[in-house]
């Protein structure tokens, strides 16, 4: 059987297209007593259309790691390419979008203008990025939002306003650095559900860091699993086993707590919970 | 019953109210201006004692009190009788009056609708420049110390033309140049120095330096190196505003957190992109704390600097030779004048503020 | 660490000093050349290049002294006079300092009790806080001359009248950084204190009093460094008696543009000596007692 007469809505995956690759990648910073590894000679492929998860305890590198891929922070040895391309041409060609821990977006520029700014700085024309506004405000549920500041928004709105800002410009790849770490978890639990379906619907490549296991497991293809000083991956566990089409309900089922027993095992054994 | 409030007025129906031209000591019943307040603040203090909890009730008949109390001197001082250690009933009830006066301040400013906070504000000021006048001439104080407000008003009128003529030569000559001046090149060397590193850690000490030294002591150099007229007050104006402006550029720059720079980077957005967009708006209220910084500095150095020699004609030369004649009320007259353009200029830069960083958290927690 | 000093803080700032001092001996040669070419010429005596360095930075009443000039009569009217004398500039120091030490206090004292007011009181803060900040608006140094007058006439002269402009510039800051550092403590803390069921007076001295020490010595930094222009600008029309604001005018009467230097050198260094004690007042006070910065 070849791959042209599989049927479209085989259970089979088509062939994974790498568009992350690291390896051997360490970052090491100087520091007055002694070197902290931030990462230790990691290797990772993230392919096209995954959703994938970087869990540990703080200081482990995961947000290190995000960073580097972004190209904001630069490694001292190893090599890693973004979509072909090292990580700088890839953020120069914009194929990106960051969310960060804080929603980050400017208080003096209206939701709607917040949207816009990264299409104004490409020089996407001025009736585009209204149109590129509003469809993506619509995606995470902000319609009606747009003249409203930042400041007269709640914080889980205000996430999903930078969420919609790192989509406008419709990059292949969403970075996502605990970008719900600091809402509460029915919030949390209600963003989680939508950016699912947002991922679903778009097949962007996601990479998400998080210290929530729930989390990790509910949104994840695959879950990699990290331990500080130094910082390097102890697991990577795939998630196909769970459905693609989620909704909460899922984490009531035994594939799910078992994937979270997994994840909280490695977590384990890289002494996480010691201190 | 007998507060301080019912006490005084009370106290003031059988104390002097004055002494008339031929000797004669009058009460206020002999006086029916002075009669008419002084019932007004007993039945305002007697009506706020009975009352029911009738807050806005309470607050007008109390304003109500004190202003026709406070028509009394000035209608004794009118008919000629002589005031002062004459009449301390007189006294006694504007005490009264002044505390209806609190009572009314405190109830507007407990209140919740707007602009109650300029309306107590404005209250307060009249009362002060009542109570200035009324001493002043109640108590005849010699001009030579203080004159009256009045007094002050009244030469604004006649000396129009000197006073406008200063005011150009020190304000529109000197100190709106010298500001511009100062000021655009404290921002263009921040903005230069915050893209040579280099240079903002070693511009910055000095900075801070500079704003530690009493810096209007260059005035009597400038007047020497730039002669008399007004050059020499404009150049002082510039050096006391560009360190000011220079240092809080500087931090306005470096106010843009992480996050908000990773942005930027993540855009792949260049220097000049990320300064328009993201760090200059996040400066704007480093920039507005400097420019009514520099709004005073300006005009206290060149006044400074005219003490030091000027043409004749100039706010600082008017001051400074009027003061040596005694004539003190064109000495106030310019005071006068040097106040209300301080307060303009910091009036406007307030509202473009208020206008420009809304967004802020500061401007925010404003009502 | 130590490489990383030198790098980031010394070598730039060792840089625009040496650039500052090289502008001013430029511009000390510049300004100061036509008056040498005079003097060289009338001296009739054929002169080189060197002769006219040497002349322009030696001069009497210079455009621009130098600063080993002005180091030269500083240091000499330091050391050749005893401190009580009327040349020695630490007498004019002491003079100036007297009464900028004395409105200082003056004003922190009606600066403290204003913000207190206002603090405690909602009528005040309506009605007084805007007046607090509409005097300052007001180019206050202008009535200077005649705050001395006015006082003159009342039979104060001496320290007074200068020490009241000192306190009507330095009360400002206090009470605004007062106000601010009173009203900055955490809500949290003050239910705390309610669930101790502490007076008034215990809040104030255990709570409000320590949170608004920080910002105090900010607003005392400002405060000292303006008494002291307030000090100068308040001896300009009592005329030639004694203190730097004298020496200032004095020597713009006279053209001793080096007596000039020195004072504003005296007046500079006087400044950072008061914002150094204040400094070490704050460490004392604040930190010594595990407060925060």
């Amino acid at each position: 059987m070849s791959a042209d007469s599989a049927p479209p809505d085989a259970a089979r995956p088509p062939a994974p297209v790498p568009v992350i690759e690291a390896r051997g990648l360490s970052l090491i910073y100087p520091t007055a007593d002694k070197p902290v590894i931030a990462l230790d000679a990691i290797n990772l492929t993230i392919d096209a259309g995954d959703f994938v998860s970087l869990i540990g305890p703080s200081g482990c590198g995961k947000t290190t790691l995000l960073r580097v891929i972004a190209d904001l922070e630069q490694p001292t040895s190893g090599t890693i390419t973004v979509e072909g391309m090292t990580p700088e041409a890839a953020r120069l060609r914009r194929a990106y979008g960051y969310v960060f821990q804080a929603p980050a977006l400017l208080p003096w520029r209206t939701v709607e203008r917040n949207v816009t700014l990264p299409l104004e700085i490409f020089g996407t024309p001025k009736e585009d990025r209204r149109r590129r506004a509003a469809e993506h405000l619509a995606m995470v549920g902000l319609t009606g939002f747009e003249r409203k500041f930042p400041w007269q928004l709640s914080g889980g709105m205000q996430q999903r306003a930078s969420i919609a800002r790192a989509l406008a410009f419709e990059p292949d790849i969403l970075l996502m650095d605990e970008p719900f770490g600091a809402l509460d978890e029915i919030t949390r639990d209600h963003l989680n559900l939508q950016l699912t379906r947002l991922w679903a619907t778009t097949g962007k490549t996601c990479v998400f860091v998080t210290h929530s296991i729930a989390e990790a497991v509910f949104l994840s293809t695959r879950i990699v699993v990290m331990s500080p000083r130094p910082g390097r991956i102890l697991d990577v566990i795939d998630c196909s086993d769970l459905p693609r089409d989620r909704t909460l309900d899922i984490r009531e089922t035994p594939e799910f707590q078992r994937i979270a027993a997994r994840v909280r095992q490695g977590l384990k054994e890289g002494h996480s919970y010691d201190d | 019953m007998l507060r301080p409030s019912v006490l005084l007025p009370l106290a003031a129906l059988v104390m002097p109210f004055g002494m008339t031209a031929s000797d004669k000591v009058i009460f206020a019943f002999r006086d029916p201006v002075s009669l008419a307040g002084l019932l007004a603040v007993l039945g305002a203090a007697i009506f706020v004692r009975l009352s029911p909890e009738r807050p806005a009730v309470e607050a007008g008949v109390s304003l109500l009190a004190a202003v026709l109390a406070a028509a009394a001197p000035l209608h004794l001082l009118g008919k000629g009788i002589t005031l002062g250690a004459h009449a301390p009933g007189l006294w006694v009830m504007l005490a009264g009056a002044a505390l209806a006066l609190c009572r009314a301040l405190g109830i507007l400013s407990a209140g919740s609708w707007t602009g109650r906070k300029a309306v107590v504000a404005g209250l307060f000021g009249a009362a002060l420049i009542y109570a200035w006048e009324a001493g002043v001439r109640g108590f005849a104080v010699p001009s030579i110390l203080l004159p009256a407000p009045s007094a002050i008003f009244a030469v604004l009128g006649p000396q129009a033309d000197l006073l406008w003529a200063d005011f150009q030569q020190t304000v529109l000559k000197a100190v709106l140049r010298g500001y511009l001046m100062g000021c655009l090149a404290g921002f263009v060397v921040a903005v230069i120095a915050d893209r040579v590193p280099f240079l903002a850690r070693g511009l910055l000490p000095f900075g801070n330096l500079i704003s530690a030294i009493p810096i209007v002591g260059i005035a009597p150099i400038m007047v020497m190196w730039f002669g008399f007229d007004w050059p020499s007050k404009a150049a002082v104006v510039v050096v006391v505003t560009f360190f000011p402006m220079l240092v809080n550029t500087l931090s306005g720059l470096a106010a843009s957190d992480r996050l908000q720079m990773d942005l930027m980077r993540s855009y792949a957005a260049g220097y000049w992109r990320t300064l328009v967009t993201l760090r200059l708006p996040n400066a704007l209220p480093f920039l507005f704390n400097a420019l009514k910084i520099n709004s005073t500095l300006a005009l206290i150095g060149a006044i400074v600097a005219e003490f030091f020699g000027t043409p004749v004609v100039g706010m600082g030369f008017r001051i400074s030779t009027e003061v040596s004649r005694m004539n003190l009320d064109i000495v106030w007259a310019t005071i006068l004048v040097a106040a209300v353009t301080g307060s303009v200029i910091y009036g406007v830069l307030t509202l473009a503020e208020r206008t420009l960083t809304a967004w802020h958290p500061s401007a925010r927690g404003r009502d | 660490m130590t490489t990383d000093l030198l790098k980031l803080r010394v070598l730039p700032v060792a840089t625009v000093a040496l650039a500052v001092l090289a502008v001013w001996y430029v511009g000390a040669l510049w300004l100061n050349a036509p008056q040498a070419i005079e003097g060289l010429n009338r001296a009739g005596q054929p002169w080189g290049s060197l002769d006219l360095v040497n002349a322009a930075f030696a001069m009497k009443r210079p455009v621009l002294p130098t600063p080993g000039q002005v180091w030269a009569d500083f240091s000499a009217s330091v050391i050749n006079y005893p401190v009580t004398h009327i040349r020695s500039l630490v007498y004019h120091a002491g003079v100036t300092a007297g009464s900028a030490l004395t409105g200082f206090a003056m004003g922190v004292t009606l600066g403290a009790l204003l913000a207190l007011g206002i603090v405690h009181n909602r009528t005040l803060d309506a009605s007084l806080m805007p007046w607090v900040i509409a005097s300052q608006t007001i180019p206050i140094l202008a009535v200077a001359p005649m705050i001395v007058v006015i006082l003159g006439n009342l039979g104060f002269t001496g320290l007074l009248p200068k020490a009241v402009i000192s306190m009507y510039l330095c009360f400002f800051p206090v009470t605004v950084g007062m106000v601010k550092g009173l009203r900055s403590v955490d809500p949290l803390a003050l239910d705390l204190m309610r669930t101790y069921n502490a007076s008034p007076l215990q809040v104030f001295w255990r709570l409000r009093l320590p949170a608004s020490l920080p910002y105090l010595f900010t607003s005392l930094k400002v405060a000292v460094t303006i008494s002291l222009v307030g000090a100068i600008v308040g001896e300009l029309p009592t005329g030639g008696q004694a203190g730097l604001g004298s020496r200032l005018l004095s020597g713009s009467y006279y053209g001793q543009t080096i007596q000039i230097w020195s004072a504003l050198f005296m007046a500079s260094l006087l400044s950072l000596v008061l914002i150094a004690a204040v400094t070490l007042a704050e460490r004392l006070l604040v930190h010594g007692n595990g407060g925060r910065r």
